[in-house]
């Protein structure tokens, strides 16, 4: 570019998605749960529980009607650690994205754990939930998990 | 479990994508004209198509488009739509006009409001003209028009909008 052309234009942008979604029956059971600080799941016909719960089997298809309340302790299956945390994300000091299998759960879900530092961090560690101060049922009443 | 207390129905999911917009070359020079009242496009040196807004080369040729061309403020409605449903922090109020303007001497039309005339008028082949706002308003952006309003002029044919003379 010839250097009597002016510099190229550029501005701050922020993109903003005002998203207000409907739960359902299922997941607004779920964090209807939440906000009374009880993890639900529901039972397949196979027996699989799964949190959170599912609308439907995933292998039959048919309607998953049956909830179960679980565990607020569960074992960490797989984590990443998050060294430099960004603003947007939930917790300000390091920490680690894991899937954390609730005891009385078959499946994993994902959802953050504050282990201090990354040499706290083991796959199969305990954890248990840490509340949020004021539920108001979203997964975020569920604060973090934090060892057991 | 609490049956009878009110269940969640719906939870509030918003996003936001906080980006750093760079213009580029092309687009850099059409918004520095803009900023000073003027509407430019570029023309290939192959086929002479003027693209406005500019992206910096010819789609068809595949050539950089180096050469401006100011454009006046008049244009040809090329095609509309009258908008009902408000969209959220939009200060217009519907219904209105969005409109694919083609101004004249270009082949690529553009997308501004249509004021200062009944909905029902708007029609494509109207003449129209832009309303810049205030020079002290001008910023780098498409809003220094305000709108663009209907011209005393007969329509233009259909077929006649955006074509190129010897084409």
């Amino acid at each position: 570019m010839s250097s009597t052309e002016s510099e190229v234009l550029s501005q701050a942008f922020e993109l903003g998605f005002t998203y207000t979604r409907s739960t359902g029956p299922v997941v607004g059971r779920f964090l209807t749960e939440l906000r009374d600080r009880k993890v639900v799941g529901n039972k397949a016909s196979d027996g699989t529980v799964y949190v959170p719960p599912m609308e439907f089997d995933p292998r039959t298809a048919e309607e998953i009607t049956e909830f179960v309340e679980v565990a607020e302790t569960g074992v960490v299956k797989t984590w990443s650690w998050i060294a430099e945390p960004q603003s947007k994300h939930l917790l300000q000091q390091p920490f680690a994205f894991a899937l954390v299998q609730l005891d009385g759960s078959d499946v994993p879900m994902l959802h953050m754990v504050d282990a201090g530092s990354i040499d706290k961090m083991k796959t199969g560690m305990k954890v248990k939930v840490r509340w949020a101060e004021t539920t108001r049922g979203h997964v975020t009443d569920i604060n973090c998990f934090e060892p057991a | 479990m609490s049956e009878e207390k009110e269940m969640i129905t719906g939870m509030e999911a918003p996003m936001y994508l906080t980006y750093n917009f760079t213009a580029g070359g092309a687009t850099t020079r059409f918004l520095a004209e803009l900023r000073n009242g003027k509407l430019v496009g570029q023309e290939c040196p192959k086929c002479q198509h003027v693209y406005i807004p500019p992206r910096g080369s010819c789609a068809a040729c595949g050539v950089p488009t180096v050469r401006e061309v100011e454009l006046t403020n008049k244009a040809t409605v090329q095609s509309f739509t009258i908008v009902y449903i408000p969209i959220p922090n939009n200060p217009i109020k519907p219904p209105y006009v969005i409109a694919n303007l083609m101004a004249d001497g270009a082949h690529q039309s553009f997308l501004h409001l249509i004021s200062d005339v009944d909905n029902a008028d708007v029609r494509i082949g109207m003449r129209v003209e832009a309303i810049w706002k205030a020079e002290e308003e001008w910023t780098h952006a498409m809003e220094n028009i305000q709108y663009f309003r209907p011209l005393d002029e007969p329509d233009m044919p259909i077929d006649e909008i955006g074509r190129l003379k010897n084409a």
